[in-house]
């Protein structure tokens, strides 16, 4: 089964819930594709086994073939190019490899090169195979790192993908492949409205999805009620204490440091398996 | 000479706007004729890029000199191609600035930042 683990905003405790869930489950996979600030590394810590370069296709010119007739510029809704003096600048941090400038060029002045925007590692951490997507600083989308995580998701097994914050490209390309979504929620009314975006993705791209409320404190729960109010499936709670603080901060992994949490997320994995059947 | 300024709203003793690239309006006024034309900043609403449009739209105008408080990356090397000479805005007016362009008070301007989104940065 394939889990995506997703939220609205940074901080809520996506890289944790997904890193304990593949843990507790044993033989497993972690994909982080948090591709702009991968973090899972820093619990799982795992050997890095391989390192695979992702490029994107980005256009070139032939100056001699060029003849300034302006239509790639007109066309660059992404403003890649510039053309100064009759010479086309081209600007590749700001290029979405869309190829349209390729396309309309009625010259056929552009050819195609590979440039590399970042990598893909491979790695183990006790049972947990993980992959983990790394995007070059400075460069515009992660989405093709993660295209390339998606094409290396094991078929077997349990799969556990950490997804960036938020409910744009990044994040639309990640639940992609996903059998279920497991939304972690803050108890907060930032954390409602967070809750809420991603929540209209997920019904948008037809997931079955549930949620999963961090943090929580005796007090009253916005986002348990907003919960209650869209019967959404509360999959698990996770209470805010101090003990899971300090693991956190160490950099350990609850599931492997206490019963009590092992026993949680294997709950969790439990009820993810019903739930992602029925 | 034609000099361009990033300008907020349809007046010579409006302020130059902060923002280069994503300015409402530029104002183009002539050193020869004495002449101005305010322009819409087609480059306002893009998604990315807005430096860079909106340089080309200041080079295909014909500017020679650009007054703005700053401009980033992608855009310097645009009008750095095509030698617009940029000098660093002063506050006050938009009047007020092409006056002390004309008596040789501004200084060019030398910072030019990474841009907002760091696309600069990855070379």
């Amino acid at each position: 089964m394939k889990i995506a683990v997703l939220s609205g905003k940074g901080g809520t405790g996506k890289t944790f819930v997904s890193v304990n869930l593949a843990c507790a489950a044993g033989k497993s996979a972690y994909v982080d594709c948090d591709v702009e600030e991968p973090n899972g590394h820093l619990f799982l810590k795992h050997d890095i086994t391989d390192r695979l370069p992702v490029s994107v296709t980005v256009p070139q010119i032939d100056a001699n073939k060029c003849t300034g007739c302006r239509k790639c510029v007109d066309f660059c809704k992404y403003n890649a190019l510039a053309l100064i003096k009759n010479e086309l600048l081209i600007f590749y941090e700001v290029c979405h490899s869309c190829g349209g400038c390729i396309l309309f060029c009625p010259e056929k002045a552009f050819t195609e090169k590979e440039r590399e925007i970042g990598t893909i590692e491979e790695g183990i951490s006790g049972e947990v195979a993980v992959l983990t997507g790394c995007l070059n600083t400075g460069e515009v989308s992660g989405v093709p790192i993660i295209k390339g995580l998606m094409e290396k998701l094991p078929e077997q097994g349990t799969v556990v993908i950490d997804c960036p914050p938020g409910s744009a490209c990044v994040v639309m390309e990640s639940i992609r492949e996903a059998d279920f979504c497991v939304l972690v929620a803050e108890p907060t009314l930032f954390g409602v409205h967070n809750l809420a975006m991603v929540y209209d993705l997920v019904k948008l791209f037809n997931k079955p999805f549930g949620v999963v409320l961090n943090k929580c404190l005796p007090e009253e729960n916005p986002a348990e009620q907003f919960c209650v109010d869209h019967k959404i499936k509360v999959l698990a709670k996770i209470p805010f204490n101090e003990e899971l603080g300090k693991l956190n901060s160490r950099g350990l992994i609850a599931v492997r440091e206490n019963r009590q949490y092992q026993e949680l997320f294997q709950r969790l994995l439990n009820t993810l398996e019903k739930e992602a059947v029925s | 000479m034609k000099v361009i300024l990033p300008v907020e709203s349809k007046s010579l003793d409006a302020p130059v706007c902060p923002s280069f690239g994503r300015t409402p309006l530029f104002v183009l006024f002539d050193t020869e004729s004495g002449n101005h034309e305010f322009l819409d900043n087609g480059a306002a609403a893009s998604q990315g890029g807005a430096g860079i449009k909106a340089a080309q739209i200041l080079v295909d105008r014909g500017a020679a000199a650009l007054i703005t408080y700053r401009c980033g990356e992608n855009a310097a090397e645009v009008l750095n191609a095509a030698n617009v000479k940029m000098y660093k805005a002063q506050d006050g007016s938009v009047a007020e600035n092409l006056t002390k362009l004309k008596d040789g008070k501004l200084s060019l301007l030398t910072e030019i930042h990474p841009g907002f989104h760091n696309h600069g940065g990855g070379k």
